[in-house]
């Protein structure tokens, strides 16, 4: 039972930072209609600024910082420089550039920082507190919560009290009407690349540590994780990301309790496999009448 | 008053390589409501289109107030006073009948007016004021109306463009629609034009009537001169 309580604690840590990357993936797929393939590229291309700026200061939150902002600035210069001039009348197109992209960003970090594993730290400890002789939390996992939460909590806060979250969904809901109203389209859209990429990059953060440390592929299985989890939740649901993010996280941490964690992509694959095939929707999709 | 708001010379667009407008020449008054009439096919849409820089044009001139619209950017024409009210009249159904209306004076610098503006918005269409919460999808037709109406007059438009405003409407709603822009007339000054398949209704509320046909304007004369003329009558419009 103790080892149920600690496997389900540590997947819904797991879990939040799905949950955050899930998000990031939501946010551009409502507003352009695209799966950013390229986004664990683009997270761990800002995880290493982060390296890069802590090994200059000796500071892991001024490298903490530098990452958020190098991920909010590289997905607005993604969009500007490449998704912009995308054909988007077919759908595969941005999906081969994206692959394209990851091709690219994780070549260049191998040129500059070598395809080795580089240590990650970590702000707290991640040694778990005991309650009454039990594992439960470490620090580091509480600092994970909070910082999803809040995250999530300022997105939500965003999308639905401020001027500039209306815009944004009016531009992505309706870009036409949208226009005709005075709504910056474009701007929007490059905004909310910002946002998912920045979102992207505080996920990258809080679980590249928790790996085997900082490396161009070290978002990888992460990606695939997130991905599978927006897809659960449904990719047009924030709401679903987050319960899709929990979901894969306890899951995860459930095969890699019990059967081992080598089996952690096969159940990643499984599971995506599995709701594609059953609610290729999302659980969280409304149902809506096929159009024919 | 006095002077034309809006003044077209010569405009002709398409969609790719094929012309819809041709050499169309139109001048609307300020204060006084223009209904373009013809046809389908006959090219109003595409006009309202290329009007608020949807479509560019590929040869003539745009005039509003005097200034030339070449070069303005689709979303900095609501600040030069132009609301155009979409074909299919493009409420946002996935946002709130609130939301949708706060939209429409998001631009705006003088936020008090917008305000004020929104107070009269929900004043004028009551049945708004009750489904502020509602989705803009869970609205009927002529609630839909409403909401794209109310949202273009938040932006305290000059010119308003729109497409259509009686399809799919109860005639009930569609004789409330006409005598509102009447009143908006008479009151604010407000120039129209609208574009109508229902030439009476349209040439009932009208000013003048332009009857457009194969991307052509044919005809601009008095609305009353059309409606009363039966022989002008039947060479354009076919009744």
């Amino acid at each position: 039972m103790d080892r149920f309580l600690f496997l389900t604690l540590d997947g819904l840590s797991r879990g939040a930072v799905y949950a955050a990357f899930a998000l990031a993936l939501v946010l551009i797929w409502r507003a352009g209609r695209i799966v950013n393939f390229a986004q664990g590229a683009m997270a761990v291309a800002a995880a290493y600024v982060a390296y890069s700026v802590t090994a200059a200061t000796g500071s892991y939150w001024l490298g903490f910082a530098a990452a958020l902002l190098a991920g909010l600035l590289l997905g607005a210069i993604v969009d500007v420089a490449v998704m912009r001039l995308v054909d988007h009348r077919s759908p595969l197109n941005p999906v081969i550039v994206a692959l394209g992209l990851v091709l690219l960003i994780q070549a260049v970090l191998g040129m500059v920082y070598g395809n080795e594993y580089l240590p990650a730290q970590t702000p707290f400890s991640r040694t778990a507190l005991t309650v009454g002789g039990t594992a439960v939390l470490s620090p580091y996992d509480l600092f994970v919560f909070a910082t999803v939460g809040v995250v999530g909590a300022a997105l939500v806060w965003v999308f639905t009290r401020t001027a500039i979250g209306l815009r944004m969904r009016a531009a992505a809901f309706a870009p036409e009407v949208s226009r005709l109203l005075g709504v910056n389209v474009g701007g929007m859209l490059t905004l909310g690349w910002a946002l998912a990429s920045g979102v992207g990059a505080l996920a990258a953060m809080l679980v590249i540590p928790t790996g085997l440390g900082l490396h161009p592929h070290a978002m990888d299985l992460v990606f695939v994780s997130a991905f599978t989890a927006a897809v659960l939740g449904g990719l047009d649901s924030p709401p679903g990301a987050v319960v899709g993010g929990l979901g894969v996280g306890l899951l995860l941490s459930y095969v890699s309790g019990y059967a081992g964690g080598d089996l952690i992509p096969l159940a990643v694959l499984a599971l995506l496999l599995t709701v594609l095939l059953l609610r290729p929707g999302g659980l969280f999709a409304p149902v809506t009448a096929r159009r024919v | 008053m006095g002077g034309d708001l809006l003044t077209v010379e010569a405009l002709a667009a398409g969609y790719g390589p094929v012309p819809v407008l041709r050499d169309v020449d139109l001048r609307v008054p300020t204060g006084t409501i223009a209904a373009v009439i013809g046809a389908n096919g006959a090219g109003k849409t595409t006009l309202l289109r290329a009007l608020s820089g949807m479509l560019r044009p590929t040869a003539g001139r745009i005039l509003l107030d005097g200034r030339d619209l070449r070069g303005t950017p689709v979303e900095q024409l609501v600040r030069r006073g132009m609301a155009h009210v979409p074909e299919g009249r493009g409420v946002i159904g996935e946002l709130t009948v609130a939301e949708n209306l706060r939209l429409g004076a998001l631009w705006r610098r003088d936020r008090g007016d917008a305000a004020r503006a929104l107070d009269e918005v929900y004043q004028l269409f009551e049945p708004l004021a009750a489904r502020r919460r509602h989705l803009g999808h869970q609205l009927s037709g002529g609630e839909r109306q409403m909401l794209a109406l109310g949202r273009a007059l938040v932006g305290r438009p000059r010119l308003l463009l729109l497409d259509e405003p009686s399809l799919g409407l109860a005639p009930r709603v569609v004789a409330q629609t006409m005598a509102l822009l009447r009143r908006l007339r008479d009151d604010t000054g407000l120039t129209v034009l609208l574009v109508e398949q229902n030439v009476r209704s349209a040439l009932a509320v009208a000013d003048q009537g332009i009857v457009m046909s194969l991307g052509r304007v044919v005809l601009a004369a008095p609305a009353a001169r059309l409606r009363d003329d039966a022989d002008l009558r039947h060479a354009y419009l076919g009744f």
